[in-house]
């Protein structure tokens, strides 16, 4: 080692910075219909491979092949279909709303609406979700209502939150749906926990949680899989894997050298990486995991391999860290596109009717804004009342905050 | 002299100090190629590298850790946790680490490290951009605690923290980046330009750590505030007609208990103001030394104005950030006994 020349550090760039070529050759894509599907009763070191590779059921021209296929029927298929076209047409009006000053903020999940309304189909409504802030698509295809959604988004005086949240940081019991929080990653093993006492009570309802790539570098990640790996937790933890972290790319996040489905190996957890634009593979990839975690078999890690195709939210711009044409150029397509092609194949669907659908549910869409308007936005009221701010830090109210909120006149 | 708003004072600091110190490096959650959320550090890794300005994993505990690690071998790490809010990962490695190393190993090892992050509301950011965390800080032995309020004070204290051997936790009052405010949220933004203290030398120079500013001189009064409630205490003072002294205490640990002192002493009166929550707040323990040190000079008990013992609400923020309105009373309070 005489002669080795000095140390260098090494830090992770992306393929290309705005102004360069945008460049997607390096995500090795399996064709569709080849990866295999192992029995749900698999042990994990059996199907390592699973997690280097990537479940695809769609193929460039629409067709569905292989093991993986879950073979819906074409009514299944349509009311996926509406639901992701319903989740972009409410993240539409609500950016406007935004842009219009209505509300302080807003994120949108653009091109990930599959991975929300698919597994909330795989899964069963009665299991508790443990959500991020870009999975709209999962309350909405949990059927809570848009009214419920856009009255948390204006802090009006009909959000069940009283105002309290930022928008979107939605939260309902009904919906088995947990608050989301603002402090990346310390859901997912809260999730784990939720499982834990579902087997603890000898329930058969299982959790799922949601993480982002860049959030599997904080610790509460790996809680996650140290707790769900030792106590068989029935849970599935997803990691979206939508290769942005606002400006970073996931290389930063730690997947130059790995996947991060490939986490999950060295817990001894069974790992899936998914085409995460991919209706049908994201369908069936997370009904494996929960059949799975429902028969004592244990966690799955699920990685869903999409992109970001809007900015990080509405306080963000990507013409600073990416280039403009990369999101065209991102090789797995839209999850909408792709499954409308899957049933125009089938000669179930049509461009016609995709239009007249998408007319359609932004009308609905809109009136269901003015509705939301009609009980205040954040920008001009009403609100809840300045008192309630006191309520629910405790489940009884201190002498200190009743002094507070008298000290304040309210 | 340049014109700076508290972005550039700060980008400024970090820029001299890399250009003089080569063991200066920094880094955080978008810190490198993009500049940093807030556009703090924009332009430092086209200038010094990427191995002297990059992007981490979002992991404040393992910023924290690596700082402290780099600071070991001898770098003075400069770290951005991008919100104050999101420092709660990185508390094991500030308390039992960063804050005692120099303690445990009888000065063998030292965390020269500087913890720069945004903090306070105004922005609507909700219960998770808008906390106030400095006494969670200023409560552990071994840690000190700066917080700026103007792009002067800003680049001269950040320059002395980076250049200090002992951890520095550097709170950045967010809402006043771009331009003094004084809690009126209705009125215009005015920017920095039009302030004396955006006269920000190109150079280096330092503000020591330790040294409170009086802002405003005043017979009947002392204010203690820093960070955004300096420019509050101002405007309430004024529309309260009283005649206060106002300290801004630009730094917390250490605190500059002989112009406290001095200042009550001639004043006989003392109204605390901060934006954190009010119990186990910084005000609880300033309260306490001004009636160790001042007791007899006291001519009224103490007031303090703070934020409510209560999350950040977002829609309700304006009713909970201790605006002029309040400082007003609380000094109409002070000098009614
Ligand atoms: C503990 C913590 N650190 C930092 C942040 C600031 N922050 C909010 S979103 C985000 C990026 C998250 O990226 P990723 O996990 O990939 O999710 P995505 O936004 O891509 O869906 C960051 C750094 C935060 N909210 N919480
Ligand atoms: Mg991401």
């Amino acid at each position: 080692m005489k002669n080795a020349a000095p140390l260098e550090l090494h830090v992770p760039e992306p393929p290309a910075r705005p102004g360069e070529v945008p460049d997607f050759g390096w995500l090795k894509i399996a064709p569709a219909g080849s990866v295999a599907r192992p029995d749900i009763a698999t042990p994990p070191h059996e199907m390592r491979g699973h997690a280097y590779t990537l479940i695809r059921v769609l193929d460039e021209r629409g067709a569905a092949s292989g093991p993986w296929d879950p073979k819906l029927d074409a009514e299944t298929l349509r009311r996926g279909l509406r639901t992701m076209m319903l989740t972009r047409a409410y993240d539409e009006r609500m950016f406007r709303a935004q842009r219009q000053g209505k509300t302080s903020f807003y994120m949108r999940c653009t091109g990930e609406e599959a991975i929300g309304v698919a597994q909330a189909m795989a899964l069963d409504d009665r299991d508790m979700v443990f959500p991020t802030y870009r999975l709209q698509g999962l309350l909405i295809a949990r059927g809570w209502p848009l009214i419920e959604m856009m009255n948390q988004v204006f802090s009006n005086t009909r959000d069940r939150l009283k105002g309290r949240q930022m928008p979107v940081l939605y939260a309902s019991r009904e919906a088995r749906f947990f608050s989301i929080a603002g402090n990346l990653a310390t859901h997912l093993p809260e999730a784990v926990g939720w499982a834990m006492a579902s087997a603890i009570k000898h329930d058969n309802r299982i959790a799922a949680g949601w993480i982002g790539e860049g959030s599997t570098a904080e610790g509460d990640f790996h809680h996650a899989l140290t707790f769900a790996s030792v106590y068989r937790a029935p849970v599935v933890l997803n990691i979206v894997n939508n290769q942005y972290a606002i400006s970073t790319f996931q290389r930063i996040a730690g997947g130059e050298e790995s996947t991060f489905a490939a986490r999950a190996l060295g817990y001894g957890l069974p790992a899936l990486r998914v085409d995460g634009n991919d209706f049908l593979a994201v369908y069936a990839a997370t009904r494996w995991a929960a059949d799975r975690a429902r028969t004592n078999f244990g966690p799955t890690v699920i990685e869903l391999v999409t992109y970001r195709a809007s900015a990080h939210s509405t306080s963000d711009d990507p013409s600073k860290y990416r280039s403009a044409e990369e999101p065209g150029r991102w090789p797995l397509g839209d999850p909408i596109a792709r499954l409308s092609g899957h049933l125009a194949r089938l000669g179930e669907w049509s461009e016609e009717r995709q239009a007249q659908l998408a007319t359609e549910l932004d009308g609905e869409v809109l009136a269901i804004q003015r509705e939301a308007e009609s009980y205040g936005t954040l920008a001009s009221g009403p609100h809840h009342s300045p008192a309630t701010m006191f309520e629910d830090v405790f489940k009884e109210m201190p002498w200190h905050l009743r002094r507070q909120r008298q000290e304040m006149g309210s | 002299m340049p014109r700076m708003n508290m972005v550039q004072a700060l980008n400024s600091a970090m820029d001299v100090m890399m250009a003089r110190d080569q063991n200066v490096v920094v880094f955080g959650e978008d810190v490198g190629y993009f500049g940093g959320v807030f556009r703090c550090t924009e332009g430092l890794q086209k200038k010094y590298g990427r191995d002297r300005a990059f992007d981490t994993p979002i992991a404040e505990s393992g910023i924290l850790a690596a700082a402290i690690g780099m600071g070991v071998y001898g770098l003075r790490p400069v770290v951005e946790i991008q919100f104050a809010d999101y420092i709660y990962p990185a508390t094991d490695q500030l308390v039992s680490t960063a804050a005692r190393l120099r303690y445990r190993s009888a000065g063998a090892f030292t965390a020269p490290i500087t913890v720069r992050a945004p903090c306070g509301g105004g922005i609507f950011g909700g219960q998770t951009h808008s906390q106030s965390p400095e006494a969670i800080f200023t409560h552990v032995c071994g840690l000190k605690t700066v917080i700026p309020s103007n792009p002067y004070d800003a680049k001269g204290l950040l320059i002395s923290a980076i250049e200090d051997d002992d951890p520095v936790i550097f709170l950045e009052p967010k809402r006043i980046y771009n331009g003094p405010f004084d809690g009126h949220h209705d009125r215009p933004v005015t920017p920095w330009s039009e302030h004396p203290a955006s006269e920000v030398p190109a150079g280096h120079y330092t503000v020591s750590l330790g040294e409170a500013a009086c802002v405003r001189q005043g017979e009947q009064v002392t204010v203690l505030a820093y960070g955004t409630m300096v420019h509050v205490a101002l405007a309430g003072a004024e529309e309260a007609g009283v005649d206060a002294e106002i300290l801004d205490l630009r730094t917390l640990i250490p605190l500059d208990i002989e112009t406290i002192v001095a200042s009550v002493g001639k004043t006989g009166r003392c109204l605390i103001v901060h934006e954190a929550t009010r119990t186990s707040g910084f005000g609880a323990e300033l309260a306490a030394l001004v009636q160790e040190h001042c007791f007899y000079a006291l001519e009224a008990p103490i007031v303090r104005i703070t934020g409510w013992d209560t999350p950040y609400p977002h829609a309700l923020e304006w009713d909970y950030f201790p605006g002029p309105r309040r400082v007003a009373e609380g000094l109409k309070k002070v000098m009614a006994d």
